[in-house]
């Protein structure tokens, strides 16, 4: 590990205080029964409980890069003096970022943003809107202390305090935090901070680490989801099955921190209006509806297949094997009626189809929503759950390198090195 | 706010504002447009190829999606041919000449006509389906020496909606072009062919032998004469098509068009049908 830095809870909110002064600073706030990414003034920050600002928020954070309603374009028309019926229109780009630290990001939170980059600006047309805030936003990562019931990032090739995406990972250790700066933007947010240096305390940080990837259940054998999610297009018994509960709500969409849709809509008139852009959500059934009527994806069950395709199967399938899930759990804990990805994704490989009776409850949104310090994981009713000692002995044999071989992340290949 | 590096000049969202110059009425619900961006420098450095589609918006109103169906010679203007279906077609069938639209393009891929070379050409555009193969049709006939036999098969519910009736004489007469018109059901004074477009192509039964076959049309249209050329010992590498999906961004992130790992908006809308057979099958 590079540059180590050592804060006390009450360093760290004084220094996220002075942030603020030339910063928006997002960090989760409890509002209601969901903990949300807003921004917080140097006073809020200065009087801060430290738990509060390290709780896991309801929704992700993409709307720090993606805010949930944006304008894309302004446009005015003045009429012609000579001729009224004669428009001369103009229109303007409104596309800023303020400068920006989101902080208390958890690993799989600031992964998510290296699965959008590949979408908006690795392609043929870059997104200047998203480009703008990515480039303008430095991200200060939570490492997980450990994991909820309804986390899998084992299962994605990451884990509890994976880097990737993040300017600064942090971790909870006896007395304090410590840092440890990721990239250049990273250092120049920690530069004058006055933070104590802690080489001292690498043990403690790497057992911090071990621990919460043993508090981790294990991942199943995953080995060629790709191609057996891909297999399953055709069976639409097993979607409908899978999909019985569903009620297309796009909870899991709007809340997860990789999916990338969205719509463009008009307001106003070519007068005075704008054009915006919103979160869409692929779950619903207006989302393909072509004008003649037609719909590619009419039923729930082609609408579920797609999501979870496009995540395990068509997202790798452009993008180098990388998936478009980051194991967050988010549309595990907050479905209301508990469908559960991770069984859809196991059935499909397995070659098994779960009833809706089979698929275990989720745990209720209300665990993580009260306004406690994060609790371990609870007990989950899945056997593969309870975690092996093997494990806590050897932690970092569950860190496979995401990029290179995102599904060597099964329990075997973890096992045998 | 702060300085930032966005690349704000080439966002892709920013449409040109045009001018409609010609309002062209094809038929009882579609409608041609010729627009001109109002930037000169803009519309100077435009090109396009042939089956490259634009977002055609109303200010106030929205965007849709359409294929640009002239040649990428015509240096005048683009032509748009708008059926009036849903709420933004409605609002493009009002314009006048005149009128102020926004336009993006050009977007997606193009007929790869390059790999056509000394090959003959089997144009069939069924209904609005002949937008997009006007565009490459007229493009192979200005450079008819380079290419075999063209022929053109185009048909329409009724005399009434067949669109292009400018165009039509010409191709008719053309010493390049074989021209075949067919309409669904008999009606007064018709003087070509009487059915459906499968049945049709089948009579005129084009030879496969060094033979590109290329169409648009409805789905349903599509499959039986997908069917009729495969029928006629056409290979799926040689049966070109263009898809229809529902596209809000045109540039392949907002999620909507993708069929498998491809979307329609970026990828396509041009695919053979050999490689429509690896995708999945959702259409």
């Amino acid at each position: 590990m590079s540059s180590l830095l050592f804060a006390t809870p009450k360093e760290l909110t004084g220094w996220l205080a002075k942030l603020a002064s030339g910063y928006r600073v997002l960090a989760p706030r409890q509002e209601g029964p969901s903990v949300v990414y807003r921004p917080q003034t140097a006073e809020q920050l200065a009087s801060a409980d430290i738990d509060a600002l390290l709780r896991r928020a309801t929704a992700s954070p993409k709307q720090a890069m993606l805010p949930q309603c944006e304008t894309l374009v302004t446009f005015k028309s003045v009429k012609d003096a000579e001729d009224p019926s004669k428009l001369t229109t103009t229109l303007e780009n409104p596309c800023q970022a303020e400068p920006t630290v989101l902080f208390g990001c958890r690993p799989c939170d600031a992964r998510g943003f290296v699965v959008l980059d590949r979408p908006y600006l690795e392609g043929k047309f870059k997104d200047p809107y998203y480009g703008a805030r990515r480039e303008a936003t430095v991200i200060v990562t939570q490492a997980c202390p450990s994991a909820f019931a309804s986390c899998f990032c084992n299962w994605v090739g990451s884990h509890p305090s994976d880097k990737e995406g993040s300017d600064i990972l942090f971790t909870a250790v006896e007395g304090g935090f410590v840092l440890e700066v990721v990239t250049d933007k990273g250092q120049a947010l920690v530069e004058g901070a006055g933070f104590a240096d802690a080489a001292d305390k690498v043990a403690d940080v790497e057992a911090a680490h071990a621990a919460a990837a043993a508090s981790l259940a294990p991942a199943p054998e995953l080995t060629h989801v790709m191609e057996k999610v891909a297999s399953r297009f055709t069976d639409t018994e097993f979607w409908e099955k899978e999909t019985v509960k569903c009620l297309s709500c796009g909870a899991c969409t709007y809340l997860c921190p990789t999916c990338q849709c969205f719509t463009i809509t008009d307001e106003g008139s070519q007068l005075d209006g704008r054009r915006l852009r919103s979160w869409d959500s692929c779950m619903t059934p207006l989302f393909t509806l072509e004008t003649s009527g037609h719909n590619p994806r009419p039923s729930k069950a082609d609408r579920m297949r797609n999501r979870v395709s496009h995540k395990f199967s068509f997202y790798p399938e452009r993008y180098d094997g990388f998936f478009s899930c980051v194991g967050c759990g988010r549309c595990v804990v907050s479905c209301p009626v508990s469908l559960d990805i991770r069984h859809m994704v196991k059935a499909a490989v397995e070659g098994s189809s779960l009833t809706f009776d089979d698929a275990a409850p989720a745990e209720s949104p209300a665990v993580e929503a009260v306004p406690a310090p994060e609790a371990p994981a609870v007990a989950e009713p899945a056997p593969e759950a309870v975690a092996e000692p093997e494990q806590a002995a050897a932690p970092k044999a569950q860190k496979p390198a995401p990029k290179a071989a995102p599904r060597a992340s099964s329990k075997s290949k973890a096992k045998k090195r | 706010m702060s300085e930032h590096n966005c690349g704000c000049s080439k966002n892709p969202y920013l449409p040109e504002v045009a001018t409609v110059l010609e309002v062209i009425t094809e038929s009882p619900t579609i409608k041609s447009f010729r627009v001109r961006f109002d930037n000169e420098e803009a519309w100077n450095s435009f090109t396009y190829q042939p089956g490259q589609v634009g977002q055609l918006s109303v200010f106030g109103v929205g965007e849709s999606t359409f294929v640009i169906n002239t040649p990428p010679s015509c240096k005048d203007y683009i032509q748009f041919s708008v059926m009036r279906a849903g709420e933004v077609t409605s609002a493009i069938h009002k314009l006048q000449p005149g009128d102020k639209v926004g336009v993006r393009a050009p977007l997606g891929n193009y007929f790869p006509y390059e790999q056509w070379k000394g090959k003959n050409i089997v144009f069939v555009g069924g209904g609005i389906g002949m937008a997009p193969i006007r565009t490459i049709m007229l493009h192979v006939m200005e450079h008819a020496p380079e290419y075999g036999k063209l022929s053109l098969l185009y048909g329409a519910r009724s005399p009434e909606d067949m669109a292009y009736k400018a165009d039509l004489p010409g191709w008719l007469e053309s010493d390049v072009l074989h021209t075949t018109l067919t309409i669904d059901r008999e009606a007064p004074n018709w003087p070509h062919r009487v059915g459906m477009i499968p049945n049709v192509l089948k009579e005129l039964a084009p030879s496969p032998d060094n033979t590109i076959a290329v169409l648009c049309g409805p789905p349903i249209m599509i499959k039986f004469t997908l069917a009729a050329f495969r029928e006629l010992g056409f290979k799926d590498e040689n049966i070109i098509t263009t898809l229809e999906r529902r596209m809000k961004c045109g540039i392949g992130i907002c999620g909507r068009c993708n069929l498998g790992g491809k979307y329609v908006c970026l990828d396509g809308p041009v695919f053979s049908q050999a490689q429509l057979n690896e995708l999945p099958p959702e259409m």
